[in-house]
């Protein structure tokens, strides 16, 4: 199974300090393989250090690909880690 | 190498003097060597890294628990990324994958792909992610130990008594630091706010910072004085220069405990005229050393520091807890409490604030809290929240203009009806201050009437704003003076004009602290002073020696100077005068 899903990111501080690491945790909690992609940037969204290269803003759009038998769950989960404003 | 007794300049960031050997830090990154592996070694690599990350967890663990014992939880914070980065999957592949394929040793490939990141990280542009660049090179830099075997050069081996010489020093290295090996600290990184003067004045560890170069000009084990009230180092100095540096030394500790007996006299001048002196702190701990010196109470707690060095932005809860413990245990004195002043020479990563020319005179402290309520009002929230437990008092930098306040106390009304809402109980009463440091709100003290309940002068910013000068600035740094009739001038109407509307005003800025000026200060009427914690007994004995009218009457003939020279050694004359021969000595050590 493969979903994806288009997110914009509310995080005040982006995909960097404790939403980075929020995100990553979440995302290795899943089986599936997940890809975040950032302008043409594709990394592997259970690397806390390829996640901060994306360098995500505040605003910024990115897309979450997730692979496997729970990538429906798991792209939900992530989606409601990006749209926190307040982390 | 240096010649005999070279002096390196740097600036004053905590007072004393240390002699001793000096530690070294230099920054140079790991020397890694290509070694070939053979592919039955394969799996044996791989398992040495996985011990050595799992040596490094623990070794991080450690230090976390250490820092939050010594300092809270949140500074703990700080190593949160690095022990995310040691469970980085994809980080551990990549080095697998390139062993497996380059057969090169595993402590090169890790190196190398560290590295590689480092530098992708350094290039975005992003403070934020920049400083975790830093992250990574501690983190690789303690890995790399654990897979080498060998020591790294850094401070936790620090075995014994030295004076700390770096290029800067990071919470982390401070963390690991034992503080009774500890008898000095010299950076090559400038400024009194950086980690490590904050560090340093706290611990009551003699520091100069900014001396430039100085891990180049001092080699390990060389013999160095840091003079950190002159903010000086001598490299090499021989044994008369030595003699003369114990001498001061042990001078200053013998004149420190004489002041220290005093600490606990009443603040008030020989003829019983009632003054008060108080502390400026930085950390929370510092309250400790504030009732130590016998502050009557904190008359500037900053609270940058609560944000600085740290990914996210302080919490109401924790910002609540930090000021409750301080008004707490300062009761039922008096704690000035000012509001985030950050942009000028402190920035913060999180707050996002653009680089500016004149940062100074730009988008900082109250400037920057009015434009970001929502930052604004978390530590208004904490603030009034903290007020039922003692005598908390508010006060706002950098206020230029009666509006400004109007504008501060219509959001502080905003905060004060949702604490009302929830039920959650804060000092209706309590009393809120503007900070006078700029020449515009100095010269229309009196329209604050009504508007706010006290002032305190903030000599820094009012000396280089009203001269012109930046203080950072090394080429026109001789024109900062405090002495310059100008800004005396500006002085002494701030507090006449405050007085004739009764607006009880404080200064806490250095010159407060500075004995010279003090006499001075008392004769334009000043009754309330700031300092840091050490200065408060000295100040009181000084007080102690001389009578109010005069003070006065050496404040009238001050007015009359036309430099700042002149005004200085009339001064350094008059304290002789009024204080005698006996503590001469003192005053001069």
């Amino acid at each position: 199974m493969k979903v994806k899903k288009k997110m914009r990111v509310r995080a005040k501080l982006g995909l960097h300090a404790r939403p980075a690491a929020m995100f990553v945790e979440a995302a290795n909690k899943f089986i599936s393989k997940i890809r975040v992609r950032k302008d043409d940037l594709v990394v592997d969204g259970k690397s806390i250090l390829n996640i901060l290269m994306l360098g995500v803003e505040c605003g910024d759009e990115i897309l979450v690909e997730a692979e496997g038998e729970d990538a429906h769950q798991a792209v939900e989960t992530l989606q409601e880690i990006v749209d926190k404003e307040d982390v | 190498m240096f010649k005999k007794g070279e002096i390196i300049r740097g600036i004053p960031a905590s007072p004393g003097i240390a002699i001793g050997k000096a530690y070294v830090i230099s920054d140079v990154v790991f020397h890694v060597e290509k070694r070939t592996i053979k592919e039955a070694e394969l799996s044996e690599e791989i398992k040495k890294l996985e011990a050595a990350l799992l040596k490094t967890k623990k070794e991080i663990q450690d230090i976390q628990k250490k820092m939050a014992k010594e300092m809270g939880a949140k500074y703990a914070d700080i190593f949160d990324m690095q022990l995310m980065l040691l469970e980085d999957r994809v980080l551990l592949e990549e080095v697998i994958e390139r062993l497996r394929k380059e057969l090169l040793g595993v402590e090169y490939i890790f190196y190398d792909v560290l590295v590689k990141y480092k530098k992708a990280l350094s290039k975005l542009d992003d403070a934020y992610l920049k400083e975790r660049a830093q992250d990574i090179d501690d983190f690789g830099r303690r890995v790399l130990k654990n897979l080498m075997g060998k020591e790294t050069s850094r401070l936790q081996y620090l075995k014994e008594k030295a004076i700390i010489v770096a290029h800067d020093l990071s919470p982390s290295d401070t963390a690991v630091l034992n503080k009774e090996y500890v008898l000095g600290f010299v950076t090559e990184v400038g400024g009194p706010t950086t980690h490590t003067a904050i560090m340093a004045k706290s611990f009551e560890i003699p520091a100069v910072v900014g001396a430039q170069n100085a891990t180049l000009k001092i080699d390990s084990g060389q013999e160095i004085i840091v003079d950190g009230s002159a903010g000086v180092v001598v490299v090499n100095p021989g044994a008369e220069k030595i003699k003369e540096y114990e001498k001061r030394r042990d001078i200053l500790r013998s004149k420190i405990d004489k002041l220290l007996k005093l600490k606990d006299i009443e603040s008030k001048t020989k003829d019983g005229t009632k003054i008060s002196i108080m502390a400026n702190i930085e950390l929370p701990h510092e309250v400790n050393s504030a009732l130590d010196h016998g502050a009557d109470g904190i008359g500037l707690y900053r609270t940058e520091y609560l944000y600085l060095n740290r990914p996210d932005l302080p919490s109401e809860e924790e910002q609540y807890q930090a000021y409750k413990l301080v008004t707490l245990q300062m009761a039922p004195k008096p704690v000035v409490i000012r509001t985030l002043d950050l942009g000028g020479d402190k920035f913060v990563s999180q707050l996002n604030i653009p680089y500016e020319i004149n940062p100074f005179m730009g988008w900082r402290a109250i400037r920057f809290c009015l434009a970001r309520p929502d930052v604004f009002k978390i530590q208004l929230r904490a603030l009034l929240r903290a007020s039922v437990h003692g005598d908390l008092r508010i006060m706002f930098p950098m206020i230029s203009s009666v509006e400004e306040v109007k504008e501060i106390k219509k959001i502080l009304r905003e905060v004060m009806e949702e604490l009302e809402k929830d039920e959650i109980p804060y000092n209706r009463d309590i009393k809120i201050g503007a900070m006078i440091e700029t020449p515009s709100a100095a010269l229309i003290c009196d329209h604050f009437k009504g508007i706010v309940d006290f002032f305190s002068i903030g000599t820094n910013d009012l000396i280089q704003y009203s001269i012109a000068v930046d203080r950072g600035n090394e080429k026109i740094a001789y024109l900062y003076d405090p002495a310059h009739p100008g800004v005396l001038r500006l002085i002494e109407k701030i507090i006449a004009s405050s007085r004739e509307v009764g607006i009880p005003v404080a200064m806490c800025g250095e010159m407060a602290g500075d004995v010279l000026f003090f006499p001075l200060l008392l004769g334009f009427g000043l009754r309330e002073f700031s300092v840091s914690p050490l200065i408060i007994p000295e100040l009181k004995m000084v007080a102690s020696h001389i009578d109010i009218t005069q003070t006065e009457e050496l404040a009238r003939k001050v007015q009359e100077m036309e430099s700042g020279h002149e005004v200085r050694e009339f001064l350094k004359e008059k304290i002789k005068e009024l204080l005698g021969t006996d503590y001469q000595e003192l005053l001069e050590a």
